[in-house]
C-alpha cells in the first residue's frame, strides 16, 4: 500500500496527478475496508471506526493518507482526533490498532467514542509520530473541517489552510460557507481558497480562468507560487497564469525596494541603539571606550536575570518582563560605567592610547567574568508574545520584534536629547564638552559631570542590551560584535552630534541592506566599510561636524 | 577527578624540593628519587592519552562537552581495569579556540606528555593546524566532528561524518520524499560550508537540477540580521516548485536565523530547512516550538531508542551530575573512536603509534544507534545516516534512516580533481591520495 503517488497529494506541481491519486486512494481505501484487510477481528463500530483505526500505523505515507481519509469519513470526532495528532497526544495500541487520545487530565480516551477508556495500560500504547507530510495532511484536514467554525479567526485560518492544500474536496464546504459568510476578510480568503481548489480540480477552463484572475489579484508570493507551479492545464489557462505571474512580479519588484528600505531602517535602529551610548562617551567626552560593547552585554544579561527571576516567582508577568528589565539594565550598566570611570578612566583623560588599551583589557575582564558567572553557553531570553510574529502592511511583511526595536530606539534617542537639552545636568554636560575650563570657572564640578556622563552613556548601552537580547544571542561575546559598528556610526555621523548619529546609523543600515541582496552579506559589509573610509578621507569630521572655537583648539 | 591537568610532573617535583629542603640539601637523594618514578612510569605506569578541546573562547560552547565525555570514557574504562593491564590517564590541555595554539598544544602533548593518542579538535581549521604536527611526530588523532572531506592522513582517524554520510543522504531524502526541486544552500563563510556546498552543487546538477534552481548564499560568523536573507529565500521559494533550505550555518548565527524564519512565518511544511551543524546542544538555547518539522541530518540522535544508547545517556547523566544535559553526534563519535583505540591497542599489544595505526584498520565496535561501526582503510568509519525532525521538546524524531551503514568517502566523487583519488593506508599502498587514473600516489 506504500506507493509513491500518495505523496503527490500536496506537491504543488502536479494537480492532475493529485486528483487522480485521490480517486485511486479512495478506491483503495474502500477496497481495504471491504476486504477487511486492516480490520482486526475484534473491531467495534462500522466503517467510521475503521477510518480511525487506519491511523494506527508507524508508516508516514499510510498515516498521511489515513488523515485525509478521516476528513472525508464524516466521523464526528474527526477534527478533535486530527488536532490531537498534531499536538502529539494521540496514541495507539499495537495489538488491536485501537487509537486513544490523552486529555488534559492525562486520562486515556477512546478516540472513536470520546469515552474515558478504563484499564488501558500506558505501557502498551505508543504515541503516533508525524512528519512534515503528515503535518501537511493535518493542516489540510483541519482547514477543511473548520471552515464553518463560529469563530471568524478560525475560519480565516481554515481558509488559508485550504488555499495551501488546494483540495478540490473542500469546494462544496467552501461554497456552503461562502453563501452565508458575512465577515469580509474571511470571505475574501475563502474566495481565494476556492479559486486555488478549482485550479487543483478537473473543472472547466472558464472556471479556472476566473480562478487565475482572482489569485493573480491577491498579488503575494504564495499566489505567485501557485500560479507559477500550475501544470497540466490548457493553453489558455497557462497563458493567463503566466500573465498573472508577470503582474505579481511587477508588484513585488516595487514592494521589494520598500521592504529592503524597511529592513535597512530596522538594522539602522539596532546600530543606533548600539552607538548612541558611545556617542555620549566618545562623542562628548572623547573617551575611546572599547568596553562599550560589554556594557551592552551587561544590559542583555540583566534582561536574562530579570526573566529568570520572573519565570520562577511571577510567571504571569513574564510577558512584561522587558518593562522591568529596561530600568534595571539602565541602572546596572550605569553603575558599572560610573565605577569604571572612577577607578580607571579618570586617571587616563587626555591619553587616548592608554585609554584604548585599558578599556580593551577591561572588556576582556568583563567578558570572562560573565563567562565565569553564567557559563560559556548562550542564555535563552524569551520573546514576549507581543514581540513575536509578523503582520502585513500593504504587501510588506513587518515583524513585530523589529518594529518594537525601531520604536524603542527612537524613544531612547529622543529621551537622551531631552536630557541633554532640557535638564540642568544636560546643560552642565554640554558646557563641559564645549569648554571645560570655562565651565569649571563657572562653578560646575567637572569631575562629577564626567562621571555622570560616562554613567549615562553606559546606561544607554545597557538599554541597547535589552533590545539586542530580543534579536541576538545573549552570550559573553555579544558586545564584541557591535563595538566596531558602533564606532563606525559615531565617526561617520560626526563626533558629538546625536542627529548625526541618527542619520549615520540609518544611512549605514539602509546602504547595507540594499547592497546585501546584490553583493551578499560578506561583500556588502566590505563595500560599506570601503565607502566609509573614502567618505572619511573627504570629510574627516563626519557628516555633521561640531563647529566653533572650542572644537578648533 | 581522575586526571591531571597539563603539568603532571609538577606536584611531584615540588614535593621533592620540599623534602630535599628538610634533608638540608641532599641533592643526591633528590636526584635518585626523581629518576626512579620515571623508570617506573615507562614500565607499568598509566597510559596517557591527550584531550585537545577548547575550554575557553568561542568554541568552548561546543568543545567543553567533548572534553567531559572523554573523561567519562576513561573513567569507565579504568573501572574495567584499563587496557593492557595499565590505567589510562587523560591529559587535558586548553587550546583556547586559537588555531595556531592547537598545534603548539598538540606538540606539547606528544613530545612532553608522551601521550599514546590524542582525541580532539572541532573546526576543520584546527585540524589542519595540528595535522603536520601529528605527521611529523607520528602520533594518532581521533577527530570526532562532521567535516568537508577532501583529506586523509596516516595519523588521523576521522570518526565524524564525511559529506556522503550526511549532506548527500539528506538531499536525497528531500528529493525523493518531499519532492524538493529548488535548493537554497545557506552557509557561514568558511571552508566547511564552502566545500560542502561545492559538492552539493555538483551533485544536484548531476541529478538534473537547473542552475536557476540553486541559490547559494554565505554570511559571516555570528550573523545576526537575517531579515533580507530570509525574505530572499521566501521569494526564491515562490516559483511554483517545492523548495528547501540546506543549511551549513554554523554556531551562534543559527539562533537569530531560526527566530527570523519563525517570525516571517516560514513553516517546515512549506520550506523545510535541513541543517548539518544544528544538534541537540545547539537547540538547547532556542524555543523550538516554531521550528517543529525542520530537519537535521546526523549519524546519531539522543532520541534513538536502543538499549546501548539508554545506557550511555544514563552513564553520562551520572558522570556530569545533571539529568538535563543532552548528548549529541560528536559525543557518539568520541565513544566510537575511544572504543576503537582500546580494541586496536589490545590487538597490537602495545601503544606504539605504528602498530596501533595498522591495527585500527578493520576494528569494529558497536555504535549507539544499534549497529556496528568499522574503521575502513581510508581512516574513515562506517555509520548509519539519520534524518530527524525537530520536536517541541528540543529533541529530534528520526523520520528516515539508511538501511545499513555508509562508508565515509574521503575524496568526493562529485568534485573535479578529487573523484579519481582514493585513500588506502594498508600495506602495500599506504597512500592518502592515490590517483586511480594515473596509477600513482600523490594526488593529480
Amino acid at each position: 500500500m506504500v506507493a509513491r503517488w500518495g505523496t503527490a497529494g500536496h506537491s504543488p506541481g502536479v494537480p492532475s496527478l493529485c486528483t487522480a491519486g485521490r480517486a485511486v486512494r479512495r478506491i483503495v481505501a474502500t477496497l481495504a475496508i471491504l476486504l477487511g484487510l486492516a480490520a482486526p477481528a475484534a473491531a467495534q463500530g462500522g466503517v467510521q471506526g475503521e477510518a480511525i483505526r487506519a491511523l494506527a500505523t508507524t508508516n508516514f505515507d499510510e498515516l498521511a493518507r489515513a488523515v485525509e481519509r478521516l476528513a472525508l469519513s464524516g466521523e464526528p470526532n474527526a477534527l478533535g482526533i486530527v488536532e490531537a495528532l498534531r499536538d502529539g497526544t494521540l496514541l495507539f495500541r499495537q495489538a488491536d490498532r485501537a487509537v486513544f487520545w490523552r486529555d488534559a487530565q492525562g486520562r486515556m480516551r477512546d478516540a472513536a467514542t470520546g469515552e474515558v477508556a478504563e484499564g488501558v495500560a500506558p505501557a502498551a500504547l505508543r504515541p503516533l509520530r508525524v512528519n512534515n507530510r503528515v503535518r501537511r495532511a493535518i493542516d489540510a484536514t483541519i482547514g477543511a473541517l473548520s471552515l464553518s467554525n463560529p469563530d471568524p479567526r478560525v475560519r480565516l485560518a481554515a481558509a488559508e489552510r485550504v488555499f495551501r492544500s488546494r483540495d478540490p474536496d473542500a469546494i462544496p464546504a467552501l461554497d456552503a460557507q461562502l453563501a452565508r459568510e458575512t465577515e469580509a476578510r474571511v470571505r475574501h480568503a475563502m474566495e481565494a481558497a476556492r479559486a486555488a481548489a478549482v485550479l487543483g480540480s478537473a473543472m472547466a477552463d472558464d472556471a479556472k480562468l476566473a480562478a487565475v484572475a482572482l489569485i493573480a489579484r491577491r498579488g503575494d508570493l504564495e499566489a505567485r507560487n501557485l500560479l507559477a507551479g500550475l501544470a497540466g492545464v490548457s493553453e489558455a489557462v497557462a497563458q493567463a497564469a503566466a500573465a498573472g505571474v508577470a503582474a505579481i512580479d511587477r508588484r513585488q519588484a516595487m514592494l521589494r525596494i520598500v521592504q529592503d528600505i524597511y529592513y535597512g531602517i530596522s538594522l539602522g535602529s539596532v546600530l543606533l541603539l548600539a552607538a548612541i551610548g558611545l556617542a555620549v562617551t566618545f562623542g562628548t567626552m572623547g573617551v575611546i571606550n572599547m568596553a562599550h560593547g560589554e556594557m551592552v552585554m551587561l544590559g542583555a544579561y540583566t534582561t536574562f536575570v530579570v526573566q529568570e527571576a520572573m519565570r520562577r516567582n511571577a510567571p504571569w508577568l513574564l510577558d512584561w518582563s522587558l518593562a522591568f528589565a529596561v530600568p534595571l539594565a539602565f541602572l546596572v550598566s550605569a553603575l558599572a560605567g560610573a565605577l569604571v570611570e572612577r577607578l580607571i578612566i579618570r586617571f587616563l583623560y587626555g591619553r587616548p592610547l592608554e585609554t584604548l588599551l585599558a578599556t580593551f583589557g577591561l572588556s576582556l575582564v568583563l567578558q570572562q567574568a560573565v563567562r565565569t558567572i553564567f557559563g560559556p553557553n548562550n542564555r535563552e531570553v524569551g520573546n514576549p508574545s507581543w514581540m513575536s510574529g509578523a503582520f502585513e502592511l500593504g504587501g510588506v511583511l513587518v515583524t513585530w520584534n523589529r518594529l518594537w526595536i525601531i520604536v524603542f530606539s527612537m524613544i531612547v534617542l529622543f529621551g537622551l536629547m531631552l536630557v541633554l537639552r532640557r535638564t540642568a545636568f544636560g546643560l552642565a554636560m554640554r558646557a563641559v564638552t564645549q569648554n571645560r575650563r570655562m565651565a569649571g570657572s563657572m562653578g560646575i564640578r567637572t569631575p562629577w559631570v564626567d562621571c555622570m556622563t560616562f554613567a549615562l552613556g553606559s546606561g544607554v548601552a545597557g538599554l541597547a542590551g535589552v533590545a539586542l537580547s530580543q534579536i541576538d544571542n545573549v552570550s559573553p561575546n555579544l558586545g564584541q560584535s557591535y563595538i566596531i559598528d558602533s564606532f563606525m556610526v559615531v565617526v561617520f555621523g560626526g563626533v558629538g552630534n546625536l542627529w548625526g548619529t541618527l542619520v549615520a546609523a540609518m544611512t549605514l543600515g539602509i546602504v547595507n541592506k540594499l547592497l546585501e541582496p546584490i553583493a551578499g552579506a560578506v561583500l556588502g559589509k566590505i563595500v560599506v566599510l570601503l565607502l566609509l573610509v573614502l567618505f572619511i578621507q573627504r570629510k574627516p569630521r563626519g557628516l555633521f561636524p561640531l563647529k566653533g572655537r572650542a572644537v578648533e583648539s | 577527578m581522575a586526571y591531571r591537568n597539563a603539568h603532571p610532573g609538577r606536584d611531584h617535583i615540588m614535593r621533592l624540593s620540599r623534602r630535599s629542603l628538610l634533608a638540608g640539601g641532599a641533592a643526591m637523594a633528590a636526584a635518585g628519587t626523581l629518576a626512579s618514578p620515571a623508570i617506573l612510569r615507562a614500565q607499568a605506569g598509566p597510559i596517557r592519552i591527550g584531550v585537545l578541546h577548547s575550554l575557553s573562547g568561542t568554541m568552548a560552547i561546543s568543545e567543553t562537552t567533548l572534553k567531559d565525555v572523554m573523561l567519562m570514557l576513561v573513567e569507565e574504562q579504568n573501572k574495567k581495569g584499563g587496557v593492557l593491564g595499565r590505567r589510562i590517564e587523560p591529559v587535558v590541555v586548553d587550546p583556547a579556540s586559537n588555531w595556531p595554539l592547537f598545534a603548539e598544544r598538540a606538540r606539547e602533548l606528544i613530545s612532553v606528555q608522551r601521550v599514546a593518542a590524542v582525541f580532539g579538535c572541532w573546526t576543520s581549521v584546527s585540524r589542519k593546524s595540528v595535522l603536520p604536527v601529528f605527521e611529523e611526530l607520528n602520533n594518532i588523532l581521533f577527530y570526532p566532528v562532521q567535516y568537508e572531506g577532501e583529506e586523509s592522513s596516516k595519523n588521523i582517524f576521522y570518526t565524524g561524518a564525511a559529506p556522503n554520510q550526511q549532506a548527500i543522504p539528506a538531499v536525497d531524502y528531500l528529493m525523493t520524499d518531499e519532492n524538493v526541486q529548488r535548493w537554497a544552500l545557506l552557509g557561514t563563510d568558511y571552508v566547511y560550508p564552502r566545500t560542502t556546498n561545492r559538492i552539493l552543487d555538483a551533485y544536484l546538477k548531476q541529478k538534473g537540477v537547473a542552475a536557476d534552481d540553486i541559490l547559494v548564499n554565505y554570511t559571516p560568523f555570528g550573523h545576526a540580521d537575517w531579515q533580507s536573507i530570509v525574505a530572499q529565500v521566501k521569494r526564491f521559494g515562490s516559483a511554483g516548485k517545492k523548495t528547501a533550505v540546506v543549511s551549513t550555518i554554523n554556531g551562534d548565527a543559527n539562533v537569530p536565523f531560526y527566530k527570523e524564519l519563525a517570525n516571517q512565518g516560514i513553516k517546515a511544511t512549506d520550506i523545510p530547512v535541513v541543517a548539518f551543524s544544528v544538534g541537540e546542544e545547539e537547540l538547547a538555547g532556542i524555543d523550538t516550538a516554531p521550528l517543529v518539522g525542520h530537519l537535521a541530518a546526523w549519524n546519531y540522535f539522543m532520541s534513538v531508542d536502543t538499549p546501548i544508547n539508554k545506557e550511555f545517556i544514563s552513564t553520562w547523566h551520572g558522570f556530569i551530575k545533571n539529568p538535563r544535559r543532552v548528548t549529541n553526534d560528536p559525543m557518539e563519535a568520541h565513544v566510537i573512536g575511544f572504543n576503537m583505540w582500546i580494541e586496536a591497542v589490545k590487538k597490537a599489544g602495545t601503544t606504539e603509534a605504528d602498530p596501533v595505526i595498522d591495527a585500527l584498520i578493520g576494528v569494529a565496535v558497536p555504535n549507539l544507534t544499534g549497529g556496528i561501526s568499522t574503521m575502513m582503510p581510508n581512516h574513515h568509519i562506517t555509520k548509519p545516516v539519520l534524518i530527524g525532525e525537530v520536536q517541541a521538546d528540543g529533541q529530534f524524531s528520526t523520520v528516515w534512516q539508511t538501511p545499513g551503514t555508509v562508508v565515509g568517502d574521503e575524496w568526493s566523487d562529485y568534485l573535479e580533481g578529487s573523484k579519481d583519488l582514493i585513500a588506502d593506508w594498508r600495506a602495500p599502498m599506504r597512500c592518502g591520495n592515490f590517483n586511480v587514473r594515473a596509477g600513482r600516489c600523490g594526488g593529480g
